[in-house]
């Protein structure tokens, strides 16, 4: 662990220099996009059976290839701990991190990240045993938690139970995997992080409702992908893939019918602007005309991503709820496309 | 010679370009090298913790706590692994073929897998096959405490009972960071006073047996002042055991050694111990034949000619490798987080790195305590050597 952050240190040394280059330059220059990801929480990002990445924050990255390159399968994942994300970020190991990541007020200006915007708003929850009879996260008092280190939740916790004058020990673990092997062992008697995070561990264990997960919400906890400070064209690329995931499913645009509706203008300006058919809007921000079409048909809107990796039909199970559209009553909104 | 200035010069110029150019490119990024966020509040909590710490002290306080586990495990670890290592490494000597087999397989299992790995797996052991604090619950619980109820192995650590004294002294601030037990320290003074007088009687006995060649029977009143003045005080002090209970979800009370320290503490003394086995082998391997012939022709037992022939003379080859072994430990420490042993380079180099995103400050101050550390355990085992080595006159 120690090398890994000499390493980035000392790469922030040669790294920081370029680091005001354009981004997308180097990324096209290389042929792939590299993108930090979680080393593992299903749902989210986790290699399948093959290998190969799949996951809601996995297929952010790849709407972005898509939209730069034309081809989802253009991006090399980096698996990355909650510990060393912002080092790597940095430090320049990939161009991009979608890791259930907080936005924070100093993650946005010490940290020297940009965030790109809000993919899913979680808040931080507790999972227990069912069999412990705990039914509220206020009869935890004395309780052994198992914490992710380097995050948020970690800090929540600690108020949480300090403002609510509860004591409790820590258990300190270092990545999500670990995490599932102390709670189900029950090393710990409550594991805390996001309630997206506690949807998809209690998803992987071998008897789900053996399980349950307590009705407080201790945070809010707002996750997006971020890039590093100094590259505003290559933050702009990364934020309106995002909002144009978002318009998409607003304006019914899907993996199946954007091809279709790309052929020739529309009667909505705003689809015809997004997919290239009316003005050069793409030019600005430096993707070719097409790219809208190329990321939705190869990814899908935003609805489809959530609904294919953690919605109701997937053993995470999670509704849309507040990550619904604003249309729907959710908080899901993305600036106009014009 | 010339070559060599140049070459010195080049390198220099090399460091401090790097150096400078660090500065530098951190400023542009507005992250210039700082020190302040030391003293800003932590906001996290640690749970092994030996001096008062809270989630709103700082993160200079954090990494003391850091600082203070790392020499636990440290000190722990290297005690532990010298013990295992001499034993193993005698014993591989051993004429019992079986004897001397097991313990060629320990050393070579321990030393040809990676530390990490043994970590790791002895967490997994520790955590998957000892019991649930719950399955001590119940009319008939699946386990029970040791020991007439005073010890508790649970999958989570070990509770301990714990010295307690119901009219103790009470606790001294020293410069308001940290408070020490005054019973403690009045255990330890009169401990050490009485042994210093043991010692005098000690001296008193050789200088009599030396004039007169008889020795005086000062055992009884040795071992009399060593033990009944230290128990008197602790029964003024009204020492009893707190032991451990299971209260809510956890046990309470007594001293409750961690999972993780215990599995970072075994991992890395039986993995060092390994290599300890070897040097002590090598040392011992390295005192002539001649001399083990020759104390056996005076009669001496196999075990009284390795105490005082071979041992002795081994330690000149042992303990300069040994240094190495006990740095190595010590570095080795630092992978505590793979089983969130809060350490100092989980708190000062991991959380509070991540938290407050001082990256190059975290990295260099870890790298300083690291060699602040290192450089003592030398100048201690320097010293040490310098008291065994061959007296040359």
């Amino acid at each position: 662990m120690k090398i890994r952050f000499l390493v980035a240190a000392i790469a922030a040394v040669f790294v920081t220099g370029s680091a005001y280059s354009a981004t997308l330059d180097d990324v096209m220059a290389r042929g792939n996009l590299e993108c930090g990801v979680s080393t593992g929480l299903v749902g989210f990002a986790s290699p399948d059976a093959e290998g190969e990445w799949e996951g809601f924050d996995v297929d952010y990255c790849r709407a972005l290839a898509a939209a730069i390159f034309g081809d989802s399968q253009a991006v090399e994942f980096t698996p990355v701990s909650t510990k060393n994300r912002f080092t790597a970020l940095a430090a320049g190991e990939f161009d991009i991190l979608a890791r259930n990541t907080t936005w924070t007020f100093s993650r946005d200006t010490d940290l020297k990240q940009t965030f790109l915007g809000v993919n899913f708003y979680d808040g931080q929850g507790f999972m227990v045993r069912a069999d412990l009879g705990v039914s509220s996260a206020s009869e935890l008092d004395g309780a052994s938690v198992c914490i992710q280190t380097g995050t948020t939740t970690e800090l929540n916790l600690a108020d949480f139970f300090r403002v609510n004058g509860m004591s409790y020990e820590p258990v300190p673990i270092e990545d999500n995997a670990e995490a599932k092997e102390q709670f189900f062992a029950q090393a710990c008697d409550a594991y805390t992080t996001d309630r997206s995070g506690l949807a998809s561990t209690r998803a992987a264990a071998e008897n789900p409702d053996d399980y349950v997960v307590l009705p407080e919400v201790i945070s809010k906890e707002p996750l997006g992908p971020l890039v590093r400070h100094g590259d505003d064209q290559w933050a702009d690329i990364g934020r309106w893939v995002l909002n144009a995931l978002i318009i998409a499913e607003e304006k019914g645009l899907t993996s199946a019918n954007v091809r279709e509706m790309a052929s020739a203008p529309t009667n909505d300006p705003e689809i015809n602007r997004l997919l290239g058919t009316e003005g050069a809007y793409a030019d600005m921000v430096g993707l070719p005309n097409d790219w809208a079409v190329h990321m939705i048909e190869q990814v899908g809107n935003y609805g489809e991503i959530f609904d294919r990796h953690i919605g109701v039909d997937t053993p995470i199970g999670l509704t849309r709820g507040v990550n619904d559209l604003w249309t729907n009553g959710g908080l899901i909104y993305a600036p106009p496309y014009r | 010679m010339t070559i060599q200035i140049v070459a010195l010069v080049g390198f220099m110029l090399l460091i401090s370009w790097l150096i400078s150019n660090t500065i530098q490119n951190l400023e542009t990024l507005g992250k210039g090298v700082d020190l302040w966020f030391l003293f800003e509040t932590s906001s996290y909590d640690i749970n092994q913790k030996l001096i008062e710490y809270t989630s709103r002290s700082t993160h200079l306080r954090a990494a003391f706590v850091g600082l203070i586990n790392t020499l636990i495990v440290a000190v722990l670890g290297c005690i532990t692994a010298t013990v295992l290592g001499i034993l193993i490494g005698i014993l591989r000597l051993s004429n019992n073929w079986i004897v001397a087999k097991i313990m060629t397989c320990w050393v070579e299992l321990f030393r040809n897998v990676p530390v990490l790995l043994w970590i790791v797996f002895t967490m997994a052991i520790l955590i998957e096959s000892l019991p649930r604090p719950a399955s001590f619950r119940g009319e008939n619980p699946e386990s029970s405490l040791l020991f007439w109820d005073s010890i508790a192995i649970t999958n989570r650590g070990t509770y301990l009972p714990e010295p307690l004294f119901s009219n103790g002294l009470g606790d001294i601030s020293i410069f308001g960071i940290f408070e020490v037990s005054l019973d403690l320290v009045a255990f330890l003074i009169v401990l050490f006073a009485c042994i210093f007088v043991s010692n005098i009687l000690k001296k008193r006995a050789d200088k009599t047996q030396q004039n007169t060649g008889h020795r005086p029977r000062v055992w009884p009143y040795r071992i009399a002042i060593i033990v009944i003045p230290p128990i008197v005080l602790l029964y003024i002090l009204g020492f009893y055991l707190g032991k451990p209970e299971l209260k809510g979800f956890n046990f309470q009370g007594g001293i409750y050694l961690r999972n993780s320290l215990i599995a970072l503490w075994l991992a890395l003394s039986f993995y060092t111990s390994a290599f300890i086995a070897e040097i002590v082998r090598a040392g011992i391997l390295a005192v002539s034949k001649g001399q083990t012939e020759a104390s056996y022709s005076l009669g001496l037992r196999p075990s009284l000619t390795m105490n005082l022939i071979i041992l002795p003379q081994a330690l000149r080859v042992i303990i300069p490798p040994l240094i190495s072994q006990f740095l190595n430990l010590t570095k080795n420490s630092s992978l505590a987080i793979s089983v969130g042993y809060m350490d100092i380079t989980g708190t000062l180099g991991g959380i509070t790195l991540n938290q407050t995103g001082r990256e190059l400050e975290s990295i260099l101050l870890l790298m300083l305590v690291f060699l602040g550390i290192s450089l003592g355990i030398s100048a201690v085992m320097n010293w040490y050597n310098s008291t065994v080595k061959i007296k040359e006159r």
